[in-house]
């Protein structure tokens, strides 16, 4: 065997690795938000980090000059969850079920120290009778931090066309 | 139905109720397509949607499919979205630009000031028909005020100016605090309520439930720090309570001291960043040399809920706001949301002011979640049987809060008045002994 083909082998097994280390931790993020493990999701962010989701009729904007559904700061994002788990977010009192069907994780591009990741969702929210399918794909900016990975931009783009007949985004989705 | 027992009221003692059947009735939500939505003037969108020739717009009002074109000669039209010959939708994008609209089923063809300008074949068809009569349809009645544009299915509907009453003060106060005028942020917040739409016509008035039902949403802004002081109010109105006020013909406003509470026009808040200062306070300070100290207190410093009705709720707290709702089934509704900015604003504040909105407002905001939350449970509620009423007596018996129903029963008025085939309420305010029918006891 030559180096070459050493060289080649282990490039292809780096990929494959990360590949699978960002599926995993795209994977276990969604298990902890359907656990409702809120403050284990909030550890998983970056201090600069942003988590928005567009409106549905502009879903390539920058909500910095376009009205969005939400478009949150670490600040905000700590705010989100403290008012979850308060018991006065009413839309969540008591919690809804949810359950998140993740897919087609790929990895986009690789900058420096970012990885740009894309995957599909279909999350489901049950509660008070109702079942709401909520479809679309998410856009991360993942950042190594210590070794470990970190959540620096997550933007879920809904392929809805309204929330409808849902409503409410009360959830994190 | 009994339509004299849907609302009952006592004046002297101080109670006012409405039949829950009002909610829950479809003998009742067809009376209200056929007396209120075929007859008063609905929202339709601002003028800054379609800045140039050609621009185009999909609505639905009233549940009907409208598109809303900018012509090439420069006016604004509304069309019926059918075709002429067989009845397809002829525009079939939500927004765009267009000279022409073909329908794709047989490709007739219509300019965008409406005119039938090309029938494949059309020596095929005899002397009787007249191109020149097939062009698009419009609704009988299509208005603006101040770009604010609405549409009527009524040709005999009084007019607009005349129909808004007492709110035109309100939206003036409003559109007049920016000087370089008003623009849509592209963007939509569209998203329903399976609760009947007259419960978001009452959310959209009503302050009392503000601080039980928000505590987050304070208890957030509140972590983030205290905005600038609020001045020393230079006029008694609307004073610390604030007032609840009956517009005429069913529209209402609430307005209140915004205290310290982030104003993007024009009062300085932690949430509005550092950065903004500066734009902010010159901004008030040009209100007040334009308006004069009272006028840009009302404007800098107070809150408006405001609902024309029945179906648009123009905002003015955490920015300004456009809600349209629209009822599908007596137990659903359609609602759509949109804020306007002023056209010279810094990307800085402007991307602060979003972020504002965001935090309170909208589907995935602090608050209004909640707000969904109880009108559907509300709605819920209803099928218990049990108690037949809803409450709005909230101080019927004195000079109106902000926090009172004063404004929710001149809506129940209006509301009656046209389901019993009158279009106007006789009385819009509470009735005191000596106060009745009294201006000033509004202002």
């Amino acid at each position: 065997m030559t180096s070459g083909r050493d060289d080649s082998l282990n490039e292809k097994l780096a990929a494959l690795l990360l590949e699978r280390e960002v599926e995993k931790f795209i994977v276990e993020e969604a298990v902890m938000l359907d656990e409702w493990r809120l403050d284990d999701w909030l550890a998983l962010f970056t201090e600069d980090a942003r988590y928005m989701v567009p409106a549905t009729d502009m879903p390539t904007a920058d909500p910095k000059e376009t009205l969005a559904l939400i478009n949150d700061d670490v600040a905000r994002l700590r705010g989100r969850v403290e008012r979850l788990k308060s018991r006065h977010a009413h839309r969540e009192f008591p919690w809804s079920r949810t359950r998140r069907f993740i897919t087609n994780v790929r990895i986009k591009e690789i900058i420096g120290e970012e990885i740009l990741a894309n995957a599909s969702f279909l999350v489901y929210r049950i509660r008070s009778g109702q079942v709401d399918p909520l479809i679309g794909s998410y856009g991360y900016t993942l950042r190594r931090v210590d070794g470990a990975l970190k959540i620096a931009t997550r933007r879920a783009v809904l392929d809805l066309e309204a929330l409808r007949p849902h409503g409410t985004l009360s959830i994190i989705l | 139905m009994n339509l004299n027992k849907l609302i009952e009221e006592d004046r002297l003692g101080g109670v006012f109720r409405v039949h829950r059947a009002a909610f829950t009735s479809a003998e009742i939500a067809a009376l209200e397509q056929a007396n209120i939505f075929q007859r008063c003037w609905l929202y339709l969108g601002h003028d800054s949607e379609l800045p140039n020739a050609g621009d185009f717009r999909r609505r639905t009002v009233a549940g009907q499919p409208l598109f809303w074109v900018r012509g090439s000669d420069g006016r604004a039209r509304v069309f019926y979205n059918s075709c002429t010959h067989w009845g397809a939708n002829v525009c079939r994008l939500d927004e765009g630009n267009a000279e022409l609209f073909q329908c794709f089923y047989h490709a007739w063809t219509f300019n965008n000031q409406g005119d039938l300008v090309s029938v494949p074949d059309e020596a095929a068809y005899g002397e009787g028909f007249h191109k020149e009569a097939m062009g698009l349809a419009a609704p009988p009645r299509v208005d603006n005020y101040r770009g604010l544009y609405f549409v009527s299915f009524d040709r005999d509907v009084e007019d607009l100016i005349s129909y808004l009453g007492d709110a035109k003060e309100y939206i003036d106060l409003i559109l007049d605090q920016a000087e370089e005028g008003w623009r849509v942020i592209p963007g939509t917040q569209k998203y329903s309520v399976r609760a009947n739409w007259k419960m978001f016509s009452l959310n959209s008035l009503d302050s009392y439930h503000v601080r039980p039902l928000h505590s987050t949403f304070f208890k957030y802004t509140e972590s983030l720090g205290s905005g600038d002081p609020p001045p020393l109010p230079p006029t008694e109105f609307p004073g610390p309570q604030g007032r609840s006020l009956s517009l005429r013909n069913g529209h209402g406003v609430d307005i209140f001291p915004s205290l310290s509470r982030a104003r993007p026009i024009a009062h300085w808040h932690p949430i509005l960043g550092e950065e903004s200062k500066e734009e902010i306070r010159k901004r008030r300070a040009r209100l007040v040399e334009r308006f004069g100290e009272q006028r840009a207190y009302l404007m800098c410093n107070t809150n408006r809920l405001m609902l024309i009705y029945p179906n648009f709720a123009l905002h003015d707290i955490a920015g300004v706001s456009l809600r349209y709702f629209e009822p599908v089934g007596q137990e659903y509704m359609e609602v759509t949301v949109q804020t306007l900015a002023p056209r010279g604003e810094s990307p800085g504040l402007l991307n602060r002011r979003l972020e504002n909105f965001l935090s309170f407002l909208g589907p995935g905001g602090f608050a209004h979640p909640d707000d969904i939350e109880a009108m559907e449970s509300a709605q819920l509620g209803f099928r218990a049987g049990g108690p037949e009423w809803i409450d709005a007596s909230r101080g019927m018996h004195r000079e109106a809060t902000a926090l009172d129903e004063l404004h929710v029963r001149a809506f129940w008025r209006q509301w009656h008045a046209n389901l019993s085939g009158d279009a106007k309420a006789q009385r819009h305010h509470d009735s005191l002994s000596g106060r009745e029918s009294s201006e000033d006891f509004e202002k």
